[in-house]
Order: structure tokens, then sequence, then C-alpha cells
């Protein structure tokens, strides 16, 4: 067993993580940033193509309390609008500061080029050349980590518990990945920043590490988790043909853009259908549309692979030249050719709202942990603004790290009983065998959870099908989960690492299925198609913790801001 | 589609200290699939412990992914995968952990080498 001792300990090398490392440096704390992947590769933001969404003014004269009034109309009244704030207001300081560390934002005669995105009043939306924008910002603070000394980074730990002792958070529990040797961390302070959970449905824009071990964590540890039930699904994700290099969610400013017809297996034109006219300028709103083609697909009206038909035949080869240069040609390396092909769009799930709860400075109910990035939930409410999720790892990552460091600073660090190791690890352990040939996998029975989700947790959920995946649920918790056989004793043991990712991934599951039988009633991204309608009752946030082995749901206020978006703005002019 | 096609996938197991050895996989074939799909469909169907490295699945950006397919140079997720024989090895200029992985993580952000504590 490895022992290693930090003021602060960040989980997740992501947008987030990356930034509570630097920011935490800067406070003078010594830092260990750890990945299970390698630094900045793992999760959601190398991956993010697109846009960025701060008010920084540029293109057009802007505020950040517009952003927060658009930020909160997009959150349906569940916004924890204290955070929301923090997010829009912060945000402005973050993306200069980036500008600073060299992200390369896009740029006309030196000022940042915005663009306009569903829902943001005006043109908000950093971003960097050619969808390039995931990439440039790992880029920019992989360099930043990486030249302050008082940051120690760790590629290939897999982090699997925090460690409470007297009802405070003093480190973790982890795996070497390559070696398989345990290493206890003592912390001073521990950033959650593991990321989003949309890993866990069955069509997806996740990378693999993205089965919601944040969550798990946090809520093992003692933390609550708030508004579960509301995972963002996105339209027109793409499903075929097989494309490699691409954002999944590309389609959205193609189909705007230029416009491109949704069609049925058959064919045929369908929104309409659905009480949307799509004709002429193709703006069926995000929802409409998600529900038309979940229709579509359910009653038999599909394409091949389970999803509609999106086509821009009808638009000429130098219109789409000119809209998307080199895009074109790198759809041609996949053989895409639009020009002759309709390409199989589907909803995916693609953002997680809920989350970790925490408050102003970051902190969850448990002294020493903090959270940050998508693992946060509230800022979002009930379905997030595009553009909002990176600035958000950005702000909260900035702010965890400060804060945590704080506190750090201020404590004795708690020497960690060896045995807290032991107890954490000691679970699969009996299922660990020598040379096993293992049967019943981690990874057969994610994507059976994985399906499960999609089926019955998905877009539009009703109370019976809810029911039925929670019983599924919780019998795998408490059978399949302990029946598998895993190889025991082999340098990076992935099925090991898969049991624990399936174990976490159950615990969300079950969260999401539990908070989203009791929200009976419809509200932005959580869709009953037995209960239609929003209900002003339902205007609260669902709280989760976990009391022993069982999971225990709540209702809180929403957190809402005591002063006038003019008060703010006539402050600052 | 092509529901019958197969590719047999020969995989190089072990670890470092292990005498090198292959095992073959039949794997059904989709149009357009790649290798790392075919790796994948190995772990969850036929053995959950065949260890390799990847991320991002398909958006080419992790850059993890890195393998011999055929003998040659190539990420995973972006190689189409044939029918007939495909072989898949660890990259040779690296140090072999298991099976397809190697060490490809970069030296300072190691914790071991860092740690001085
Ligand atoms: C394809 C795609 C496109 C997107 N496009 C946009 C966009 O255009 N604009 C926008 O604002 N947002 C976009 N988003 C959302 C946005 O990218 C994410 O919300 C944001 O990047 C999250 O940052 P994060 O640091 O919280 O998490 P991540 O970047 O996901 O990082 C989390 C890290 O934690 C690691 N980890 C997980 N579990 C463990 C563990 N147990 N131990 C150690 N490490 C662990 C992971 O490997 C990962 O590296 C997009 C998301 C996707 C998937
Ligand atoms: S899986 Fe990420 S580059 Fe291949």
């Amino acid at each position: 067993m490895m022992r290693v001792s930090t003021d602060v300990f960040v989980v997740g090398a992501g947008g987030a993580g990356m930034y509570a490392a630097i920011s935490a440096a800067r406070e003078g704390a010594d830092v260990i940033v750890a990945d299970k992947s390698l630094i900045s590769r793992g999760g959601a933001t190398i991956m993010a193509q697109m846009t960025v969404a701060s008010a920084v003014g540029h293109e057009e004269p802007d505020h950040w309390t517009h952003h927060l009034a658009d930020t909160i109309e997009a959150g349906h009244s569940l916004c924890n609008e204290e955070l929301s704030a923090i997010l829009c207001e912060e945000s402005v300081t973050r993306i200069h500061e980036m500008d600073e560390w060299k992200v390369g934002w896009a740029r006309v005669e030196g000022r940042m080029t915005q663009v306009h995105a569903p829902g943001h009043g005006l043109k908000r939306c950093v971003y960097v050349d050619y969808l390039n924008t995931g990439p440039a910002v790992a880029r920019a603070l992989r360099g930043e980590v990486a030249q302050r000394p008082g940051i120690r980074r760790a590629s290939g730990l897999a982090v699997i518990e925090i460690v409470v002792q007297d009802g405070e958070a003093v480190g973790a529990v982890a795996i070497d990945v390559e070696s398989g040797e345990t290493v206890l961390v003592e912390a001073g302070a521990i950033v959650m920043a593991a990321g989003g959970l949309t890993k866990l449905y069955k069509r997806n824009s996740a990378s693999i590490n993205m089965g919601g071990e944040a969550y798990a964590m946090a809520l093992r540890a003692g933390a609550e988790l708030i508004d579960m039930e509301f995972v963002q699904f996105f339209p027109i994700g793409h499903l075929a043909p097989r494309m490699v290099g691409m954002d999944p969610i590309m389609w959205d400013p193609f189909r705007y853009k230029v416009g491109g017809r949704l069609l049925n297996g058959e064919f045929e034109e369908f929104i309409h259908n659905y009480g949307a006219s799509d004709g002429g300028n193709y703006t069926a709103r995000r929802d409409v549309a998600s529900y038309a083609i979940y229709k579509e697909v359910e009653e038999g009206r599909g394409s091949p692979h389970g999803g509609v038909w999106l086509s821009f035949d009808h638009i000429s080869e130098e219109v789409m030249k000119e809209k998307f240069g080199p895009m074109i040609g790198r759809l041609a390396k996949n053989g895409i050719d639009l020009q002759k092909q309709a390409i199989e769009v589907s909803p995916i799930a693609h953002y997680h709202m809920g989350g970790i709860r925490v408050d102003t400075e970051m902190k969850t109910r448990i002294p020493g942990l903090y959270a940050a990035g998508e693992a946060v939930g509230g800022a979002n409410g009930a379905t997030r603004l595009s553009g909002n999720a990176i600035p958000e790892a950005f702000v909260f990552g900035e702010r965890a790290g400060k804060f945590g460091a704080a506190f750090a600073k201020g404590r004795a660090r708690a020497p960690i009983d060896e045995a807290a190791a032991t107890i954490v690890l000691s679970e699969p352990k009996s299922q660990l065998q020598k040379n096993a040939e293992p049967d019943g996998s981690a990874t057969a029975l994610m994507t059976e959870l994985q399906a499960l989700m999609w089926d019955k947790v998905g877009l539009f959920r009703t109370g019976e099908k809810l029911e039925q995946a929670l019983e599924r649920i919780r019998e795998m918790q408490s059978d399949d989960l302990r029946n598998i056989t895993i190889p025991d004793d082999e340098p990076f043991n992935q099925a090991l690492l898969d049991w624990y990712e399936l174990r976490a991934g159950l615990l969300c599951a079950e969260s999401i299925t539990l908070a989203a039988i009791n929200r009976t009633e419809s509200r932005g991204a959580h869709q009953r198609e037995d209960i239609p309608d929003a209900s002003p009752e339902f205007e609260r946030n669902q709280t989760i913790e976990m009391s022993g082995d069982d999971m225990v749901t709540g209702w809180a206020e929403v957190p809402r801001i005591s002063y006038t978006l003019e008060e703010k703005q006539a402050a600052v002019i | 589609m092509s529901e019958d096609l197969k590719t047999m996938l020969k995989v190089y197991r072990g670890a470092a200290d292990e005498a090198p050895r292959y095992e073959q996989f039949d794997v059904p074939h989709e149009d357009g699939a790649s290798v790392l799909d075919a790796l994948v469909w190995v772990r969850e169907n036929e053995d959950a412990s065949l260890a390799f490295r990847y991320s991002c699945v398909s958006a080419n950006a992790c850059k993890e992914c890195m393998v011999l397919v055929d003998g040659k140079v190539n990420y995973a997720c972006t190689a189409k995968l044939n029918t007939g024989t495909v072989t898949v090895e660890p990259l040779a200029n690296k140090t072999l952990i298991r099976d397809l992985v190697t060490d490809i993580v970069p030296p300072k952000e190691r914790l071991a080498s860092a740690d001085v504590e």
C-alpha cells in the first residue's frame, strides 16, 4: 500500500479538476490532481467541440445579468440562483484568464467572436476554431497545471472512495491502475470533479469514464445530491453511419444554419404531426423534436438503427461548403457525403443537471469535501442552456480549489487508518479469484443497465416503467453485482475497475429513478408521459442522501437571489 | 446487413513478465465497425479481463487507444475492422503493462515518481 499526503486532493482532471488544481496552487496549497484516465483526456472537456457562454460582450453589448436571466428561464424555476449567478458573473473573468493562458478563442480584429446558441438572448458564445474548443481548453489547462510547482499529477489513479473520519472528509482510497497497488491519500481538502453520468444511457455522448462515480462517491461519503431526475437529452445526436473524430451533437448547427429535413423511416416529414411546424425554417423546439422522434420510433416508423433520417439533399453543395468548410472534408473521411445520403439521428443523453449539493463555496455538507464541474447540481435547474457547461467547469473548479485550499490551510491533516482502505476494498475481495475466467462480466451488466435506463428512465417516463426499472436496479445491486467473478492480481485489472464503476453506476441509476418516481409532474428535462403538465407544488429541489444502505429523498426550497437584476446592472455601469 | 460476416481477431495477451501469446476471438462484423468496437465486444462477451486503453470512444480526442493493427500503429477507434483475420498488438516501442496496454503515461504524470514524501 502506498501513502501520499497533500493539502488539496482533486479527483478528476477535466476542466473543473484542472482549474481547481491551479487555483488551489495559487493559494499556496500543495495539490495532487488525479485521473483514472490520463490528465485532461478522460472526460467530457476534451470532447466538447463548440460553444462556451459568457457575457464578455465583445460581439454585442451584454451583461452577466442577462446571461443569468436566460439561464434561470431555461432552468424552469429550479435553478439554484445563487450558483447560477456565480456561474454567469465569474465566467467573464475565467474566459479572459483562459485567454491569457492562450486557449485561442476565435477572434476577428482583436475582438473575440461570439455566436448565438439556442436559448441565449444574443450572441454570447465564444469558441475555438474549427470545432476545437474542448481540445484547446484541455491543452491550455494541462499546460498551466504542468508548470505550477505545487501540483503533482497522477494519471491512472482511480479513486474509489472518500475516507470520512469523525464526520469529516480526510482523504481517499484509490487504485493505481497500472500496478494494481492500493493508494491511500491523506488530504486537508478533497475536490470531487470526476464529471457526469450520461454513460448510464444506451445512447450517449459520453466517454467511458462518465459513469457517475463522482455522485456515488459523494453520496457514500455522506454528502447530499439534488435534482438527480434531470438528465439532458440532445434531440438529434448522431446515430449512424459510424463516424469518428466528430462531436455527436454536431448536427444541431447544421440544422439551424442551413436547414435539414427530419424524415421518418418512410422518408416522410413528421414534425408537423406533433404540433410543430418545421417547414422552411427548421426551428421546431428541442423537446418537440425529441418527442416526435421518440414516438416515430416507438410506432415502428424509425430508421434502420432506431432513429430518424436527417437529410440535406435539398441544399446545394456550394451552400454546404460555404457554411461548413473543413467539416465537409472531415465527413468525407468518414465516407459521408451529405449530397448523396441522409444520416440517422436520435436523441442522446448529453449532460446531467443534477448532482452533488454544494453551497456557494462549493462545499458539501461534509467538512473537507468540495465539488466542481458537471458533478455539481443546481446551477442549471431543470434544463441547461447550451454553452453553460464549460464555464461551469471553469468557475466552480476555480472556487472549489480556492475555498478547499483555505480550508486545508487551517486544518491539521488527519492520519488515515489503514483499516479504512481494507474495508473499502473488501467488498469485491471475496469475488476476486486467481486466474479466474470471469463469468458474468461487469461490462455486460453495464450494457444491460444502459438499455434499462434508456427504455424506462429515459426521455419519456411513466410511473410504471420507473417502478420496473427500480426493481431491476435493486436486484442488480443485491444479486448480479455480487456474483461477478473478478480475476485477481493483475496489473491494469480492468475487470476490477469495471466492478467499482458498475457499483457506482447502479447507485446513480437508483437515485435518478427514485427521484423521477417522486417528481409526479413534467418539467424541463424530466418528462412524464403519464403526467404531462408542470405543477407549482414541484417548484422545489429534490434531495437524496444515504441512510445506511437505504436511499432517502426529500424536498428543499430553491435558493433564489435577493436582488433584482436591474440593481446589479446599475451598480456596475 | 452483413450479419453473418465475422472477423477473426487475433489479440496479444499477457503481462510484461509472461511469455507472449495470442488469443483468437470470432467477432461479429458490422459495416463501419472499428477495431475498438471488436475489442469492446470481446471484453463484454468473451473475456472481461482483456486490457486495453481508451476513453472517448469515437471522438478521436483522447488519443489513448493507440495499438498495432496488423503491424501498423493506429488508433483502435479509427481503424476500420476488416473481415478475415485482424491482429492487434501493443505498441512495440513502449513498455508493456498487460495485453494491449503500454506505458504511455508521461513520466511527470506518475504519482510514484513525483512523490517525495
Ligand atoms: C461530446 C460533448 C460535447 C459537449 N459540448 C459542449 C459545448 O459545446 N459547450 C459546453 O458548455 N459544454 C459542452 N459539453 C459539456 C461539457 O463538456 C462538460 O459538462 C464539462 O466539460 C465537464 O467538465 P468536468 O471537468 O466537470 O468533467 P470531465 O471533463 O468529464 O472530467 C472528469 C474527469 O474525471 C475522471 N474520473 C471519473 N471518475 C474518476 C475516478 N473514479 N477517479 C479518478 N478520476 C475519475 C474522468 O476520467 C475525467 O477525466 C459537451 C459534452 C460532451 C460529452
Ligand atoms: S478512443 Fe479516444 S482517440 Fe481512440
